[in-house]
């Protein structure tokens, strides 16, 4: 019965040692599970791939430090297929402390580009490809101003550049200009996007999340509000997976799969310490 | 050079939060208490950089004709809620708490109803032709049977809230089975930092 008593009361420092073991082990040793691409994470790869080429795409940072290791590896790999596509990138975010992740995730991507890239059209401009109008706040106000004139608001870019001097801007006044939206969600920003330009505008919009944001976003995809989901790390790697770029998420799935199998175990464990050790008690 | 000075610096922080997982000690506190200075710090420069300024004072001065008068309207609200900082005038502030509420509700409503009332209630009238289809129908009825507090649950009245129940936890159950996920992606990412850009120990 000790035994019963004991694995009931497993010290929690075991369980980080043991937590932080089965994480470390696959990173070290580069192990690879084939990831299986769900229905919500292929719609949004189908509808962005399936836009018409040089389409105006709006990415909203609404994240931070807190949920970079799952967004930033999906962040990327859409950013890789946009201008895979020739796809223009509006960068901006509702996040102030989000944005240099959507900064950090241009550098890298434009410079991957450019440095294969043979020609001037082949590569990626600042202003004529993409561009980064930075943080305003205002959120719902902002979002339901947006369909008006997108100058209310972003007079200036993230350099304080006028952005009527930015070609790509030319011709961007409001939502009618913007083939789709993809919202980046740690949180309440996603159900504000779906409903304050997506219901009332009409706006196409692709929802990438947290793990915990995602289950909240399911109902808007049944219903057709949004046209893809690609939810948390899983959702990162089968995005990765996608567009032929392993990364982190990939990285990650050996790590999360054995994590979780010992999330199990434990729980298994306590509940069996817990039944017999009450069975014993209630004699 | 700079970059490898801020990867120690980041790992040597993430060391110190992880070290609350052993205790409390001195190590986490500095590390919580930096976190908490330099968000804010970050914040109060991003909202002046990207809000005050060239909304408010940028577009005052350079801005011509009498438009831009109406910028004093939000300049006076947001004064008003500095007035918390003195007691005696703090009561000022509930102006500018007042028309942010007003404004909030207001766009909460419609946002509500246009956003996802309309839009899920469409969802929901589908056609009964595929299992998905019919099971989700039976969990809207039925988590709608629960949340109706009117009449004392009896016969299959009772049925179809017990069944609301079932639905309702296998909602919370899978929520949070993802909650769980992003919480293991997060120490993944942390773990991966360490051991690949501190430690080299994965080219």
């Amino acid at each position: 019965m000790k035994f019963f008593e004991k694995i009931s009361n497993i010290d929690r420092r075991i369980i980080y040692l043991m937590l932080g073991l089965v994480v470390i082990i696959p990173i070290v040793f580069k192990m690879v599970l084939p990831v299986r691409i769900s229905e919500p994470v292929q719609s949004a790869y189908d509808y962005i791939q399936n836009l018409p080429q040089g389409s105006n795409v709006i990415i909203s940072i609404d994240y931070d430090a807190s949920s970079e290791p799952e967004i930033q590896p999906m962040y990327l790999s859409l950013l890789r297929q946009c201008f895979a596509q020739k796809h223009k990138i509006i960068l901006m975010g509702q996040w102030a402390l989000g944005l240099p992740f959507g900064e950090i995730g241009l550098n890298t991507i434009t410079s991957e580009v450019n440095s294969r890239s043979g020609s001037n059209a082949d590569s990626l401009f600042y202003g004529r490809d993409f561009v980064n109008l930075g943080y305003r706040p205002g959120y719902r106000a902002m979002m339901v101003g947006l369909g008006r004139e997108f100058r209310d608001f972003f007079a200036t870019d993230y350099r304080g550049v006028p952005v009527d001097s930015l070609p790509l801007m030319a011709n961007v006044h409001n939502y009618n200009d913007i083939a789709l939206l993809i919202g980046l969600e740690a949180g309440q920003a996603g159900d504000e996007w779906i409903q304050f330009a997506g219901a009332r505008y009409g706006l196409k919009i692709v929802i990438g999340a947290t793990g915990v944001i995602a289950p909240d976003m399911f109902h808007y995809l049944q219903a057709k509000q949004i046209q893809g989901l690609v939810g948390g790390l899983q959702g990162a790697a089968e995005y990765e997976t996608l567009v032929k770029s392993p990364g982190t998420g990939i990285a990650g799935m050996v790590a999360q799969s054995w994590a979780h199998l010992l999330l199990l175990g434990f729980i298994l464990l306590g509940n069996l310490g817990y039944f017999a050790t009450k069975r014993r008690r209630d004699k | 050079m700079l970059q490898i000075t801020g990867t120690w610096i980041a790992a040597g922080l993430t060391l110190a939060i992880f070290s609350f997982l052993y205790k409390d000690n001195p190590f986490y506190k500095m590390a919580e208490h930096l976190y908490v200075g330099v968000s804010a710090a970050f914040a109060i420069l991003y909202i002046w950089a990207f809000d005050v300024w060239p909304m408010l004072i940028e577009k005052f001065i350079t801005e011509q004709g009498s438009e831009k008068w109406i910028l004093i309207v939000p300049a006076a609200f947001g004064l008003m809620m500095l007035s918390r900082w003195i007691p005696k005038i703090a009561w000022i502030s509930r102006w500018s708490i007042a028309l942010t509420v007003g404004i909030a509700a207001g766009l909460g409503i419609t946002g509500q109803i246009q956003g996802v009332l309309l839009p899920q209630i469409r969802g929901t009238l589908v056609p009964l032709t595929s299992f998905n289809n019919i099971l989700m129908v039976i969990g809207v009825i039925a988590t709608l049977i629960y949340f109706y507090f009117s009449a004392v649950p009896k016969g299959a009245f009772k049925v179809g809230a017990r069944v609301g129940v079932i639905f309702i936890m296998v909602a919370f159950g899978a929520s949070f089975g993802y909650t769980v996920m992003a919480r293991i992606s997060l120490l993944i990412g942390r773990l991966n930092f360490l051991v690949t850009d501190w430690l080299h120990l994965v080219k």
